[in-house]
């Protein structure tokens, strides 16, 4: 099996008394969608907050390839290659679908620090920063402030930032939410394709893209994996179908 | 530059009791800023407003008690007027300006704050033309009052210290017992929920900010006998109010409380003991300039260090 | 875009006429006016680089622009009366240089940036527009008690600073010299509000959160903008002291601040010209109102509210009127 591109390992977070993640492991691996699906207060948007550097663990591991990054801050961990969505959408309003895609190339190129050229007339970056607004279609909304894009579009926006950092990970917090039918349709389609240049952790609740795109699928009830498996694997585990359907802690 | 310190005993030699009073002028200075504090964090907490006017109430306290006391003979009437001038003054310009600055952002806010200090000093100067005025400490209180360890303390600092701590515990008893009290901390949590509550909220906004104009108007009326009374005097308590503030944490009356007596006292034993025991090290005219200067330096120091070890202040929730 | 550059070419050209009136008519006044409302405007330059491309309400940059006074102020005094201004390891001797002057003014002040940014950029909203107050403030009561340089009464300095090539103490080469300035900075903004990192900073104003996961840290964005922010007003005060040929404490004072904090505002925030604009109107104010009635403070407070109040995005938004994206 090959090197995995995301490693969690051991991974524990308590509030208090509360404990939100409790000694979770999962890895990613190179051309997979590895879906992250639990009932609502599973301790989703802690792991997710842990893993993009937002929460320090208690405990545990997070390595991106081979590099470890626990101790890492959001921004060094975007350097290192992990790119994520929010939940909501969050992109710079003022700017256009352009600037909010040139604003990740240029942190990825690392040129945040050029005081004197004007950064959208340098066509190499500009180049790129098109060709990512092209894969999730919206070549044709380049020049419209973010503002005013529909949030179907802003979604795609958030992908197309990501895209334009080039990361060997993507962190997808419920990218489908509000998407409407046909969006959803596009989107699982892109990511379909996403996947094999890019491994991405889906988190999501709409099961029909969960089921339709996951490679592997984990679920997460009160803080803890209960399992992980094939979509036929968990869609068949008894424990899955009790902590969806059951309610009650384990 | 500020005579609410002592400067009188930076050349005298030091001793336990000089000591002490030192600690006691620094906890009068200390309540005289909770007093400022007190409105300012508040305004802020509840309204979510940077009052840089609040200077002016102080300043609009000192002038009415100095003329009313100066008119009528009477400091007891001075320091009713201060209250009531503050209040109606706060309550004034709540209602015509303050209120349209919620919503806005800090910006705005700041600028139309600093116009409104424009408007107050230049107001006063108007009307009071550009002197000093002068309020005397009244006949009860004037003189010293032994205190053991034979030190003899002015009894006029001393009532400053008991009456600030008495209206300290006033406020927290009106915060947590009253229906005020109530409202103001839904307030501070939740805008919304209040007026689902059905409580006016606009009269509670103006309540609160005319508290606070109160609050700042005795302060300044208190202050008025130890220094001249005069335009711009609210400015540089309103800066040591905000470093409380920052200190404190925004919106908390506790750690304003806190933060103003540490600045008190923080700021006067820094000019007093500075410059003596700088003068073991260096000859003393250079001690006093040099101590002096590091006194005025003192307490935004102190800002600073609460800064690193908690951004949010004392009180305030953990960043 | 086509007529706020119009708005601005006039904005220039009415300044540079008023100059020229002022040298035809032999009215030394006007250019001295004009000149004070070209640093004035180079101050607010700096400022709304923080301010208006930021987003951070510094209440502080009183601080830079006395700082950057002082600098110029001491260094001017030592040469004048011959004073080394150190001499230990080597001597070190005033200078009455701008050109020396400038580049360590520019360098003091965004050390004193660094410093005070470091601090308060750890903090945002509120708490960030009071600590920048505080630690101006602080500066300011330093200045008063530190009897080396005049303390309260602060410190003359008989000549102008001198200028190779040009008669410095005639008022329209020094204007020419602030002018230059004034147009060197607002050049320089412009590119750099257009740059990589213009870019940075405009995004962490309006989404700080989407600015880090994009690996890119709005701390080092800000302070860096701070930093030049604060340089720029430093020099900004350097050449105040050289017009006044005069520094004192209240350069520091959170007055001054707030006026900086004016002129960008009246003019508009995040426009490139909004300083030079805010400023000239904030002089010409001061003059109109101060020709009527003693108290102008009192109309100036008056009319700034019910512009804030009533009139948004500044005298250029007014004019301008138009909707920005960028």
């Amino acid at each position: 099996m090959t090197e995995p591109v995301l490693t969690i390992n051991g991974l524990s977070k308590s509030f208090g008394a509360v404990v939100a993640c409790d000694q979770v492991s999962l890895t990613i691996r190179p051309g997979e969608i590895h879906a992250l699906i639990g009932p609502n207060g599973a301790g989703k948007s802690t792991l997710i907050k842990q893993i993009s550097g937002a929460l320090r663990q208690d405990t545990g591991q997070i390595l991106i390839g081979d590099q470890e990054v626990s101790a890492l801050n959001i921004v060094d961990r975007a350097r290192a290659g992990l790119a994520r969505s929010f939940q909501v959408s969050s992109v710079v309003p003022d700017f256009t679908a352009l600037q909010n895609t040139m604003l990740a190339v240029q942190g990825r190129e690392g040129m945040s620090f050029r005081f004197l050229k004007p950064v959208l007339k340098n066509q190499d970056l500009v180049e790129k920063a098109r060709a990512c607004l092209t894969r999730v279609g919206l070549a044709g909304r380049a020049e419209v402030p973010a503002a005013k894009l529909s949030h179907g579009e802003r979604r795609n926006l958030e992908i197309a930032m990501a895209l334009a950092l080039n990361p060997k990970v993507f962190l997808l917090d419920e990218p489908m939410a509000g998407m409407g039918a046909e969006g959803s349709k596009a989107l699982t389609a892109l990511l379909a394709e996403l996947k094999a240049h890019t491994p991405i952790l889906l988190v999501e609740h709409d099961m029909d893209a969960v089921f339709t795109l996951a490679d592997r699928i984990s679920v997460l009830f009160y803080g803890r994996i209960i399992t992980t498996g094939t979509v036929d694997e968990v869609r068949r585990n008894p424990d899955v179908i009790e902590a969806y359907l059951g309610g009650d802690s384990p | 530059m500020r005579p609410l310190a002592g400067p009188l005993f930076y050349f005298l030699p030091m001793s336990a009791s000089l000591f002490i009073e030192q600690i006691l002028n620094g906890l009068q200075f200390g309540v005289m800023l909770f007093l400022m504090s007190a409105g300012l964090t508040l305004v802020f907490g509840v309204m979510g407003l940077i009052n840089l006017a609040h200077g002016s109430l102080y300043m609009i306290g000192a002038f009415a008690a100095a003329a009313v006391a100066g008119w009528t003979g009477s400091y007891w009437l001075g320091l009713m007027a201060s209250l009531a001038a503050a209040a109606m003054v706060g309550a004034l310009v709540e209602v015509t300006v303050i209120r349209r600055l919620y919503r806005r952002d800090h910006l705005d806010q700041v600028l139309a704050t600093f116009a409104l200090i424009l408007l107050f000093s230049e107001g006063t100067r108007w009307l009071f033309g550009p002197f000093p005025l002068y309020l005397d400490v009244p006949d009860a209180l004037s003189g010293t009052v032994s205190l053991p360890f034979g030190i003899a303390y002015s009894k006029y600092r001393l009532a400053i210290i008991a009456a600030g701590l008495l209206i300290a515990v006033g406020l927290f008893l009106l915060i947590a017992k009253t229906r005020l009290g109530v409202r103001i901390r839904a307030g501070e949590s939740d805008r919304e929920m209040i007026a689902a509550l059905g409580v006016d909220i606009s009269k509670l906004y103006t309540i609160v900010f005319a508290l606070g104009a109160a609050l700042a108007g005795l302060a300044g009326a208190m202050v008025g006998t130890i220094q001249s009374v005069e335009v711009g005097m609210g400015e540089p308590v309103l800066i040591l109010a905000f470093v409380v503030t920052v200190i404190g944490g925004i919106g908390s009356i506790k750690g304003a409380f806190l933060g103003a007596l540490l600045v008190g006292v923080t700021d006067t034993l820094g000019r007093f003991l500075l410059p003596v025991i700088l003068k073991s090290v260096f000859e003393p005219s250079l001690a006093t300039s040099v101590g002096s200067a590091l006194a005025s330096m003192l307490i935004y120091l102190l800002m600073a260090v609460v800064l690193i070890w908690r951004p949010s202040g004392l009180a305030g929730k953990a960043a | 875009m086509i007529k706020e550059f119009w708005l601005n070419a006039a904005c220039v050209a009415l300044l540079l006429a008023v100059v020229l009136a002022g040298a035809i008519f032999d009215e030394p006044y006007y250019i001295t006016l004009a000149t004070k409302v070209t640093i004035l405007a180079m101050a607010g330059v700096g400022l709304n680089l923080a301010l208006g491309y930021g987003g951070l309400i510094s209440f502080g940059h009183a601080a830079f622009f006395g700082i950057g006074g002082y600098a110029a102020g001491i260094l001017a005094s030592h040469a004048l009366n011959y004073e080394p201004l150190a001499t230990w390891p080597i001597e070190i001797g005033g200078t009455t240089q701008m050109l020396v002057i400038w580049p360590v003014a520019a360098i003091v002040s965004a050390v004193f940036a660094a410093v005070i940014g470091a601090f308060s950029l750890r903090t945002s909203g509120v708490y960030f527009i009071m600590i920048t107050l505080a630690f101006a403030q602080m500066i300011y009561y330093f200045a008063i008690s530190w009897p080396s340089y005049g303390g309260e009464d602060g410190l003359s300095v008989y000549l102008r600073s001198e200028f190779p090539g040009l008669n410095t103490m005639n008022g329209a080469s020094f204007f020419a010299i602030c002018f230059v300035w004034l147009m060197a900075v607002v050049w320089g903004s412009s590119r750099m509000v257009n740059a990589g990192f213009g870019l940075a900073l405009q995004a962490t104003k309006q989404n700080a959160e989407r600015v880090e996961a994009v690996g890119i840290a709005p701390f080092r964005i800000r302070l860096t903008a701070f930093i030049i922010s604060g340089a720029i007003t430093g020099v900004a005060g350097a050449l105040y002291v050289d017009l006044n040929r005069f520094v004192s404490p209240s350069m520091l004072s959170w007055h001054t601040s707030g006026e900086i904090m004016v002129f960008v505002i009246l003019g508009g925030v995040a426009r490139l010209f909004g300083p030079l604009v805010g400023a000239a109107l904030f002089i010409v104010l001061e003059q109109s109102l101060g020709g009527i009635t003693e108290n102008w403070q009192f109309w100036l407070g008056a009319i700034l509210i019910v512009v804030v109040l009533f009139g948004r995005g500044g005298a250029i938004g007014l004019l301008a009127k138009e909707v920005r994206h960028d």
